[in-house]
């Protein structure tokens, strides 16, 4: 198997679902010749023409809403959005018209988009490029949200969003796109709320979205060196969330961090925990722990940002005070 | 009234029905939120008929249209049947949308009406993007959205319609300025001339007496017929009126508007009797005939409101469907 970028990958699941599907375009800012500030969409409007790679204005509730009009009438648009931060710009068009077409036509209209962002801090970008927004739109009905935590995941996830019949966001961490993966040459699909148990352990569940996946990984890595064994498990989507993988492993190891870029108030950390808090709480060791990105709006200084986002060694900290009961005498 | 190139009794008839058929169906709807037997409030398209009408009347069945909060007019003029629609307004299952959406989110995509929407503004972006689909898919159809003047203060209109000039895309911005953007006048929120604004993007803009039906058809026929053949977009500006308040329950509303000025638009200027006046004289109807067309329209509607009335709510099981299509 070959190893290729997250970008590459994305870029390869794009590329594929337009040649398969007549109906699918890109729309977005500097998507055709610029290929995207990020490189992704490169070479796409070499092959497929400027009717189906788009470039707009920097209009994001404008091109926003041509999506939308697009897919209620039989186009299946992938909507470039720059940065996560600018979902802020997008929340009528995506929120108030994309999630809820669907269910306020009983069933008779259809929004087939896919909405492509990012997500993550520490890139020295400051409080409007570095949000992790996922949870804002995790919270509204109609709508599916895709996290995927490599290159592998990148590209199944975006082919499986872009055959979907609603509308999906799917979260990049910017990040990542330069990390490769072992991605198959043969096409492939990751179906949507179905977690990956990547790696098993007995004594401890760390859940771990996005890139925070790696951070789970390397925290595994530190506590098996340590005698502690820990388990951990990529949703890969959070809507629809997979409750049967995470409680099981819940019930198993009876203690759980769930790590995520939001910040940590009223996140998707929250909304895993207290998931877990009601399904499995007799199962339960210790208090399950939210790990999420700081209540502050990102800072620029590197000496501040990074305090900001959770580290392999603050998980691996949390798991051993959640082993030696310190947790609980805490609370 | 405007002349028209030739007479086509069957054609004025038809909209002259049709905006009967609005007219009515408003002063049912009206009466069953009076009755308190419809839930939630209404907005009423009384008064703007000719709008409606003279615009869908150009329009085939395949050509889209998005419509308003103030939607019911549309939805009657882009073809609905009275009772889905009644259905729909009482929250019932046999209704368009099952009774999830209610007066201000009924869409009738059976004749391309892609919905009714409760955000100011909201469909201007829906509209732009039908039409992207329509250049893009090389289909032929058209896409009108309708607007009020409230609606020409979101920063989205300009946004859409920057990128409709700049691809050509077929679709025709319908302002409807009915002089007021809910309970304010339209001088107070409006600067400059809204024409011009999508002047400013080289979009042909055009303004056109929203009381006139045959004024309103023979622009939009014309208007349709050029953004078919990729000349589009184009900026119509209909000069209406309301005779309602912004809702059934804006009842008192002489603080931002005169009972005089409402009489006179009334008396003077009101679509189906200034239309059914041409028709008379023209010597297309007589009275009568006239007379009997708006008398089975009533029967047509209170017939619709009694089935409506009967109707079975949706099953509680029903809540949680079509948060999400299923694969299909």
């Amino acid at each position: 198997m070959r190893s290729i970028t997250l970008s590459q990958a994305v870029n390869e699941a794009i590329a594929e679902e337009m040649r398969r599907d007549e109906t699918v375009f890109l729309i977005g800012e500097d998507v055709a010749e610029a290929g995207t500030p990020f490189k992704v969409t490169s070479g796409l409007v070499e092959e497929f023409g400027t009717d189906r790679v788009i470039d707009t204005p920097i209009a994001e509730p404008g091109f926003m809403g041509l999506a939308v009009g697009a897919a209620m009438t039989g186009a299946r648009p992938v909507v470039d959005l720059m940065f996560g931060d600018f979902l802020y710009l997008v929340m009528d068009q995506l929120c108030n018209q994309a999630a809820k077409t669907h269910y306020m036509s009983g069933g008779k209209l259809k929004v087939p988009l896919v909405l492509r962002t990012n997500l993550g801090a520490t890139r020295r970008s400051a409080a409007q490029h570095s949000q992790s927004l996922q949870a804002l739109v995790a919270h509204i009905p109609g709508l599916k949200v895709a996290m995927p935590s490599s290159a592998y995941e990148a590209k199944g996830l975006m082919k499986t969003a872009i055959r979907d019949d609603n509308p999906v966001v799917i979260f990049e961490d910017k990040l990542m796109y330069q990390d490769k993966a072992l991605v198959p040459e043969e096409e492939y699909l990751i179906p949507f709320g179905e977690a990956n148990v990547l790696r098993e352990g007995d004594d401890v569940t760390l859940v771990g979205t996005s890139s925070m996946r790696q951070v789970c990984e390397k925290a595994a890595e530190i506590l098996a060196s340590e005698g502690i064994s820990a388990e951990v498990i990529d949703p890969r989507t959070i809507v629809p969330l997979d409750e049967d993988t995470l409680l099981a492993s819940a019930r198993k190891t009876s203690r759980v961090i769930v790590v995520d870029e939001g910040h940590q108030s009223y996140g998707v950390t929250a909304e895993i925990a207290a998931r877990i808090n009601e399904k499995a709480f007799y199962h339960l060791d210790a208090p399950v722990i939210r790990m999420g990105a700081m209540d502050v709006p990102v800072p620029f200084s590197p000496a501040l940002e990074d305090l900001t986002v959770p580290t392999p060694d603050g998980v691996a900290e949390n798991a051993r005070k959640l082993m030696s009961g310190e947790m609980i005498h805490a609370a | 009234m405007a002349k028209t190139p030739k007479k086509n009794a069957e054609g004025y008839l038809r909209m002259y029905r049709q905006m009967v058929r609005i007219r009515t169906f408003e002063d049912n709807a009206n009466q069953l939120y009076l009755d308190a037997k419809m839930p939630g409030l209404t907005h009423m398209y009384s008064g703007q008929e000719a709008v409606a009408v003279g615009i869908c009347e150009a329009l085939e069945v395949t050509d889209k249209i998005t419509s308003t909060h103030r939607g019911h007019g549309h939805c009657v003029a882009k073809g609905a049947e009275f009772r889905e629609m009644f259905c729909e307004l009482l929250g019932k299952e046999e209704g368009y949308c099952r009774g999830k959406g209610g007066s201000m989110h009924i869409a009738d995509q059976s004749n391309g009406n892609l919905g009714a929407n409760a955000i100011v503004g909201g469909s201007m972006g829906i509209a732009t993007g039908s039409a992207l689909r329509a250049k893009l898919q090389r289909a032929d159809d058209v896409t009108v959205c309708f607007f009020g003047d409230g609606a020409t203060a979101q920063g989205l209109m300009y946004e859409v319609m920057n990128m409709a000039a700049l691809w050509k895309l077929p679709v025709i911005y319908a302002c409807e300025n009915n002089g007021y953007s809910e309970y304010t006048r339209t001088e107070e929120i409006a600067a400059g001339s809204i024409t011009a604004r999508a002047e400013a993007f080289g979009i042909e803009a055009h303004p056109v007496d929203g009381q006139d039906v045959l004024a309103v058809n023979k622009l939009a026929t014309d208007l349709v017929a050029r953004a078919r053949k990729g000349e589009g977009p184009f900026f119509i500006e209909l000069m209406t009126y309301r005779y309602h308040g912004h809702h059934v329950g804006d009842i008192n509303r002489t603080y931002y508007r005169s009972k005089e000025e409402e009489a006179e638009w009334k008396e003077t200027r009101d679509p189906i009797t200034l239309f059914g006046a041409w028709l008379t004289k023209e010597g297309i109807a007589a009275e009568d005939e006239l007379s009997a067309l708006r008398d089975a329209v009533k029967t047509e509607a209170k017939d619709a409101v009694a089935y409506a009335l009967a109707a079975p709510y949706p099953d509680g099981s029903e809540v949680d469907m079509h948060v999400y299509a299923e694969a299909s």
